[in-house]
Formats: C-alpha cells, sequence, structure tokens
C-alpha cells in the first residue's frame, strides 16, 4: 500500500534526490541475510575474527566491494561492551564462543552504490536474558519512530530512548559508541575500482559523512545523532541508521535499521522505517502472535 | 524440643533410638523424620557428640529421613578397648557403614559432617568401598587429612613466600593438635578444669547460644577423642593417600572466622572433588550452634538438587562473583525501583540470593523483581512500600517475616534528594526529605535489625548514606544532614550489633548516574526553574556517569569483608580523605554556589 507513496517519498527526499529506497531496501535485506545465514552457522569455538571473516566472505561473493564499516561481531560480556576504554576495543577479538553467549554481528556494506548498517542480535542456543532484552527493544523502536515525527530534537529523543532504557532496568550502551551516537546519516556511496578501509571504514563513505559533518556545521545541523549540544535538532531529511543498543549485567543486545526522514508536513510520511520485514520485526510479530 | 533461640541440645521427644553393633563396640544411633524420605546422616566433631546437630537435625527432619550417631567413643556410644588404635579412620568407616545399612539398606544416604565428622566424611566419600552408599556429601569445618598432607607437601617442597606463610598460617592455627598429641595430659585437663569450664569459653569466645549443650558426657568425649588425632594425624600427613579422590559430590561450606582451619586449606580442592560447590558464611567454628538455619537450607537445596537431578537446570546456578556467599539468603532492598538499589537488587540476584525489592513505585518494583529471577535470583517479590511509613514497614516486615524468612541482608538504600540553600527551604521540604532518608533508615533498621538479633544467626545491614555525610556545602543542607545521621546511625549501630554478629556498612557513593536528579527537589525557585535544573543536574550526572552497577559491587564487598564506611566514586574517596586531612580547605570549597 505504502509502496507508491514511499517511492515518490524517496524522490522528495531533499538531501539527496536521487536516493532511491529501493536500493538501500535491497542492501539492508541483503545484510540481514547475511546475519542470518553467518549465525546459523555459528558453533561453539568459532571465534569473533572468524565470524567477522565469515560476514566479509559471504557479502563479497554476493558482489559487495565497498563498506561504510567493515563486519563486527561481538561475544559474551563483549556485546555490553563491558570495560570497554578506547575505540581499538570494538575490534572483533579471539574470545571463542560458548553455548548460551549472547553475540552481535554488525555490518555496513555498501551493493551497487547503496550503503546499510545493521545489527544483528542472537546467542548459540537459550539465553532468556537476551530474550528479554530484544523484546523490550521494541518498544524504543516505537519510541523513536513516534518522537521523529512529533518533530523533536535528536538530542531530547536520545535522552527519552535513555529515560526509557533506564525504566526497564537497562544501561545505554550506544553511549560508547564514537560520540556517543544512537544514530548516523548514511547515503549513497561513489563505486571505485579501488575502495581503501582506514580503521574499519570505508574511506569513501567516511568522505561522505565527513562532508555532511562540515555542512551541517555550517548550517546549523548534524549526521550524528547524539545526546550533545550539536545534536538539539530535528533530523536532516535523509537516511538514518538507529542502533539503540541494551546492555544489561553483561548481556548486550541492539537492532539496527534504516530510519527514512523526509521534509514532508504528513507526520505519516515525515519518517517511517525503511523495511518492516526484518528478523526482529518478525520476531516480535511472532511473539505477540504466540 | 529448643525454639529458635537454640537453648537446647537435647534430640527431640519424636526421636526414634536404637543401637547398633559393629567391631566389637556399640553405637548410639537417633533417628528422625520419615523413614521413606532422602537419608542425611549427620555426624559430629571434637569434643562434641551428636547432640551438637540438634538444631540442625530438628529442621532437616520436616523433610528428611535425617541420622545422627555419636561417634565410638563419644556420647552413648561405647570406646574401644584397647583406645589406642581403636580410632583409626578404618575404623570408623566400618562404623559409618553399619550405620547406613541400618539406617537406609537399599538407597544410598547424604553424608554431613562438622569438624572431626568432615574429616572422617572425606574419607568415607574418598575410598573406594564406601562407593554406591553415599549419594552427597557436606563438608564443614574439616578437611581430608590425605588432602591436607598433599597440601602441606606441596608447599615444603616449593616454599615460596606465599606458600610459606600459608604454612606458617595454618602451623600456628593447629596448636591445640600439638597439645593433644602429649600423652596423658589432654586426658587430665579435659577431665578436670577445661572439661568444667568449656561450656562457658564456647559462649565467650566462639559465641555458642548458652544452652544444654555440650552435654554431660563431655570431659569422656574429649578425653576418648584425643585417640582420632593421635591414630591418624601423623600417619596420614606422613603419607597422604595418592588416590583420595572422592567420588561423590562435594558441598564445602567454609567459616570465615574458624580459629583453627585457614580457609586457604581449600585452595585447589577441585583437584581432588571434581563436582564441588563452595559456600562460604562468616561464622565461627561451630556453625551447627551459631547458624543452623543456614546450613540447613544450604544441605536442603544441596540434597534436594542431588535427589531431583531433573529439576535442576545448568543455566539457573547463579553466576555471580559471591555466589558462595549469599546463594539462597534473602536479601532486602528498599528504593529497589531504580539507581543504586535496583542495580543492588540484581548484583545480589546474580549471586543467587533471594530478593525482594522494596519501592513505593509498585511497578519499578515489580519490573526489579522480574529482571532479578533473569539474572540467578532463587526467587524473588517486588513489595510497594514508603519506607518514612512506620506502619507501612512494620507491615512489611511480619509479612517478610512469615512469607519468605528473616533478612539476612538488608539494604537501606531508598532516599530523596533535596537542593537549595538552608534559607529557602521550608519546614515541609525538610519533613519530607528526613521522612525517607532518615527515618526510613532508622524503620528499617529498627524494625528488620530487631528480627535479626532476635534470630541470633548473624546477618548485615547496609545504609545507603552519601558523600555528601561529611563534606558541606552552601546547596544541599537538608540533603546532607540527613545522610551525616545515617552515618553517624550506622557507625553507632555497628558497634551496639557486633556482638550479635550483625554488620553494619554505611555506603558513600558520590556522584553516580541514577535517576535521583530529575527527581530532586530544587528549594527556593518556581517549577520551570527547578525542571530546568533538573534536567541540568541529570546531564552533568551522566556526563560524569558512574553506573550504579559498580556501587551495587561495592556494597556486596562491604558485606562480604563487613567494611564499616565505604566511598565509592574517587570523588567521593577524595572527600573523605579532605574531611580528614585538610577540613579547612572542604570548608572553603562549601562556600563556592555551583551554577547550575
Amino acid at each position: 500500500m505504502a509502496g507508491d507513496t514511499r517511492q515518490r517519498t524517496a524522490r522528495r527526499l531533499s538531501a539527496r534526490p536521487d536516493a532511491d529506497l529501493a536500493g538501500f531496501r535491497e542492501v539492508q535485506r541483503l545484510s540481514y541475510e547475511c546475519a542470518e545465514a553467518v549465525a546459523a552457522q555459528l558453533r561453539p569455538g568459532v571465534t569473533e575474527r572468524e565470524a567477522a571473516r565469515m560476514q566479509r566472505e559471504w557479502l563479497r561473493e554476493r558482489g559487495v566491494r565497498d563498506w561504510f564499516h567493515l563486519p563486527f561481531a561481538w561475544f559474551g560480556d563483549r556485546t555490553a561492551f563491558a570495560n570497554f576504554r578506547i575505540p581499538l576495543q570494538f575490534f572483533p577479538t579471539n574470545r571463542k564462543l560458548e553455548p548460551g553467549m549472547p553475540f552481535i554481528l554488525d555490518m555496513a556494506p555498501v551493493y551497487k552504490g547503496y550503503s546499510a548498517d545493521i545489527g544483528y542480535s542472537g546467542s548459540l542456543g537459550l539465553n532468556p536474558v537476551q530474550d528479554r532484552l530484544m523484546a523490550d527493544l521494541q518498544a524504543h523502536r516505537v519510541l523513536i519512530l513516534e518522537q521523529v515525527r512529533e518533530g523533536r530534537s535528536l538530542r531530547e529523543i536520545y535522552e527519552n530512548v535513555e529515560r526509557l532504557m533506564t525504566r526497564q532496568g537497562y544501561a545505554n550502551r550506544h553511549r560508547a559508541y564514537p560520540f556517543g551516537v544512537i544514530a548516523h546519516k548514511i547515503d549513497r556511496v561513489k563505486e571505485r575500482r579501488w575502495s581503501p578501509t582506514a580503521f574499519g571504514f570505508g574511506t569513501q563513505s567516511l568522505k561522505g559523512l565527513a562532508s555532511d559533518v562540515l555542512h551541517g556545521h555550517r548550517e546549523g545541523w548534524s549526521p550524528l545523532w547524539s545526546p550533545y549540544h550539536f545534536s538539539d535538532h530535528p533530523p536532516q531529511p535523509g537516511l538514518w541508521a538507529v542502533e539503540p543498543h541494551l546492555g544489561f549485567r553483561g548481556t548486550g543486545a541492539k537492532f539496527e535499521e534504516i530510519l527514512v526522514v523526509t521534509d514532508s508536513r504528513d507526520p505519516e510520511e515525515s519518517a517511517f522505517w525503511l523495511d518492516d520485514d526484518l528478523p526482529h520485526v518478525r520476531r516480535w510479530a511472532e511473539e505477540k502472535a504466540a | 524440643m529448643s525454639g529458635m533461640n537454640g537453648a537446647g541440645a537435647a534430640v527431640p521427644a519424636d526421636a526414634r533410638e536404637r543401637r547398633v553393633s559393629t567391631g566389637g563396640i556399640e553405637l548410639c544411633v537417633v533417628e528422625l523424620g520419615e523413614t521413606d524420605r532422602p537419608t542425611v546422616v549427620l555426624v559430629h566433631g571434637y569434643p562434641d557428640s551428636k547432640e551438637v546437630w540438634s538444631e540442625v537435625a530438628e529442621r532437616l527432619a520436616t523433610r528428611f529421613h535425617v541420622v545422627l550417631y555419636d561417634v565410638r567413643g563419644h556420647g552413648r556410644s561405647t570406646a574401644p578397648q584397647p583406645l589406642r588404635g581403636g580410632f583409626t579412620l578404618e575404623k570408623l568407616t566400618d562404623d559409618f557403614l553399619a550405620v547406613a545399612d541400618a539406617v537406609s539398606p537399599d538407597r544410598p544416604v547424604h553424608l554431613v559432617g562438622h569438624d572431626w565428622g568432615s574429616v572422617q566424611g572425606w574419607e568415607f566419600a574418598t575410598v573406594g568401598r564406601t562407593e554406591g552408599r553415599i549419594a552427597s556429601f557436606t563438608s564443614m569445618s574439616g578437611p581430608s587429612l590425605d588432602h591436607f598432607g598433599h597440601w602441606i607437601k606441596k608447599r615444603m617442597t616449593r616454599p615460596t613466600p606465599r606458600a610459606a606463610a600459608q604454612l606458617l598460617g595454618q602451623g600456628a592455627k593447629s596448636w591445640y593438635v600439638y597439645m593433644l598429641h602429649t600423652p596423658v595430659l589432654p586426658e587430665l585437663a579435659w577431665r578436670g578444669p577445661l572439661g568444667k569450664r568449656w561450656p562457658a569459653m564456647l559462649q565467650r569466645i566462639e559465641k555458642v547460644p548458652a544452652g544444654s549443650y555440650p552435654t554431660a558426657s563431655l570431659p569422656s568425649d574429649a578425653a576418648h577423642g584425643a585417640w582420632l588425632y593421635r591414630d591418624n594425624v601423623r600417619p596420614r600427613l606422613r603419607r597422604p593417600r595418592p588416590d583420595a579422590y572422592a567420588h561423590v559430590p562435594v558441598q564445602l561450606i567454609t567459616p570465615t572466622g574458624d580459629a583453627f582451619l585457614s580457609e586457604r586449606l581449600y585452595d585447589g580442592l577441585e583437584q581432588w572433588a571434581p563436582d564441588l560447590l563452595r559456600r562460604t558464611l562468616p561464622a565461627k567454628h561451630w556453625v551447627p550452634r551459631t547458624r543452623p538455619d543456614q546450613l540447613a537450607a544450604w544441605i536442603t537445596e544441596f540434597v534436594t538438587d542431588r535427589e531431583e537431578p531433573a529439576t535442576r537446570a545448568p543455566e539457573q546456578k547463579a553466576p555471580g562473583k559471591y555466589a558462595d556467599r549469599f546463594g539462597g539468603q534473602l536479601v532486602l532492598v528498599t528504593g529497589a525501583a531504580s539507581g543504586i538499589g535496583r542495580a543492588t537488587a540484581f548484583a545480589f540476584a546474580e549471586a543467587g540470593a533471594r530478593v525482594v525489592a522494596v519501592d513505593r513505585d509498585a511497578e519499578g518494583a515489580a519490573r526489579t523483581a522480574d529482571m532479578a529471577r533473569l539474572v540467578g535470583a532463587a526467587e524473588a517479590w517486588a513489595e510497594c512500600v514508603d519506607v518514612s511509613d512506620e506502619q507501612a514497614m512494620e507491615k512489611l516486615a511480619a509479612k517478610v517475616a512469615t512469607e519468605y524468612g528473616i533478612v539476612d541482608v538488608l539494604v537501606n538504600n531508598a532516599g530523596i534528594g533535596l537542593s537549595g540553600s538552608f534559607l529557602d527551604t521550608t519546614a515541609e521540604d525538610w519533613k519530607k526529605v528526613l521522612d525517607v532518608n532518615l527515618w526510613g533508615v532508622i524503620h528499617g533498621c529498627r524494625i528488620f535489625g530487631k528480627q535479626m538479633a532476635e534470630r541470633g544467626q548473624g546477618g548485615h545491614i547496609v545504609n545507603t548514606a552519601s558523600a555528601a555525610a561529611y563534606l558541606p556545602s552552601r546547596t544541599l543542607p537538608a540533603y546532607s544532614t540527613s545522610k551525616a545521621a545515617v552515618l553517624m546511625l550506622s557507625e553507632c549501630l555497628r558497634a551496639e550489633l557486633a556482638s550479635r554478629s550483625i554488620g553494619v556498612s554505611a555506603i558513600c557513593p558520590g556522584i553516580v548516574n541514577t535517576n535521583i536528579t530529575s527527581t530532586s527537589r530544587f528549594a527556593g525557585v518556581d517549577e520551570a526553574e527547578e525542571k530546568r535544573r533538573q534536567e541540568r543536574s541529570s546531564r552533568l550526572y551522566g556526563l560524569r556517569n558512574f553506573p550504579p552497577e559498580k556501587v551495587a559491587d561495592a556494597i556486596l564487598r562491604a558485606v562480604v569483608r563487613n567494611e564499616a564506611v565505604v566511598p565509592v566514586t574517587p570523588e567521593s574517596k577524595g572527600a573523605l580523605w579532605m574531611s580528614r586531612f585538610a577540613p579547612r580547605a572542604l570548608r572553603r570549597i562549601a562556600r563556592l554556589e555551583p551554577k547550575l
């Protein structure tokens, strides 16, 4: 039903009129497929490095040549970023997966010039704590969309999300990300024959983000959705990879998916999740049905 | 039979007594409870008789078939003739097997030993001929002589400073073993003055409750029992068995205040007992007399788990750092719907405690209890109570005592914030903050502390004070006053309750990222300004970002180590240091008005 309007909306995205939602949707789906495929192959003893390599190879085989960032994998209490002090600790380690351990796969491939950034949480076998965290993430997905549609400032939404987390009894773990962001803008990326990465991030994508930061700085907005002063404005139209990350005593869970923000006056069209057919959304629907 | 206060030592009236002959002597065996239940055999130590178990046995008898017997030469069992060579572990194993065959011929028994009973128990649990006759073994205050022999050998052959210190430490604690090896003198002492004074010494030094324990047979028990040492200690320590592996699951209960046995004795015990569950108890040597409730609870849990392995899910095991200390204990936390209280409830839950989450925010408390069960709490309940309401607290205490039991650890944490100059603070504001921050703590300590003291089996009270308790400031007069009162109350209470083995700790967290800022009252400003200041201070606390989980860890550590005053954040530690060594500087700083 909303397909047509959204096609039109896509054209109306003022930041990048050429942005094509179908392209973004395709790469986001591909990424989640990759996450599910790799998660299904995880066995006790697999290390984070191996899991990251499995994601990389899976996507390379399907035509991914460039990255917003290279795939990450976190196991055990690293899903909650326990004792993370420096950004280097985000990179995959030789931590081995054990039965019952939670894990998070996080990847941001560029495919046919479109980028996505996704996060997939799961556990090897049963993990009731992470199940609960995942179930409680649903409220955050609803809250974020609602408040973006109300035109609230990024900083305010950030604080409201944090308040909800506190009420639920969780710690805000996206605070550990660079600049403490809960989301960041993503965009189309020019395809080059050579696409190097620096510190795990694709240089092309970084260039795009840097230029957004520069523009935004001049115009008074930011492509980073943080708790700080520079995020004290409603979201800039465009695509935002939103990643609320809950932590609870050594267990972490997150989802990450693209939120489309437009300059439409109609609240329905001013913001919407790019795709509602994602593993975590399906999971909530199944739980509700059960 | 005796009540909760442990006045008596006699075996209950409904007990069935019988005599079992073995190797030329007769053992006095007593049975309690229904015989179709799992059998638990309790073996006493030195210088004791089976009556040392009377309190524990009474509690276990409702669930199990409980069997007590006097070790040969003790109580109403007869002594071997001659005494020398009559007390070897081999002969004691014969006795145990005879008793087990008499009381439970078809099913293996659950063995529990204290002191020499535990030393014997280790022998029973590690020799081949008892295989299939023992289902589990709970050991308290008695190591295997073979393990002890290996422990000494290992440290003698590699006397690193640490190993040497451990050897010397245990060597000093074993003074009585050397004394007992002298001929005749111990017997003379026990049958003479020592035997007379012993009960009073136990009460004074070991805090064993007064009553008819120890029994009248003490002098002869102690005189005969000296042969336990003489017949076994030297041969076993000199040539420990190389194959002393336990063939049953073992629960090791270690009293941390034991004057005779070092905790270090059990380092690396997993090597000898692969299926080992560790428990620690802040108590002295005679735990069957001083902590019957806790022992009965742990024995019940351990035995039940082994009897019904199907109900025991592996993920139910509490993963927390202090699970050995808090497993199964009842912990009540006030202000548990958010912040430090909630984090504390979770930390205790992770250590396997049973948690009561109290808050006036019913929904938040319910959420805390719900999540506590998820992270490992044996059980968790939410109670909606305002701590400043005395009657409600009385009602809560009565309900907790009847439905969940006597609280082992009480955390008086509920508190509210109030900022603003003294002249702006109204009497109403004062009343509100003192009602919750001070009266809430007083009610908690008074009502639950009384229950703890009446039970007489120890416990711990934690009061959440604040760095503001010793940090003067012009912006927090009412809050600081209330917290200073809590700090002093905790110190006084600690002095008073020390003699009853109840510890009291005051926690002074400092600036911690909780929602206390967003609910604080700011006196002397209008509503809009109050809201702005709440947001501003929340943001600043958020930037400081000291997690309440770290305060919770400090609280558990304070209970384990029985610390008196615990500053948590670096600024709190610094302020405590300055209040002692540079109070004038602190007073200077107090004059500054922070901009919000």
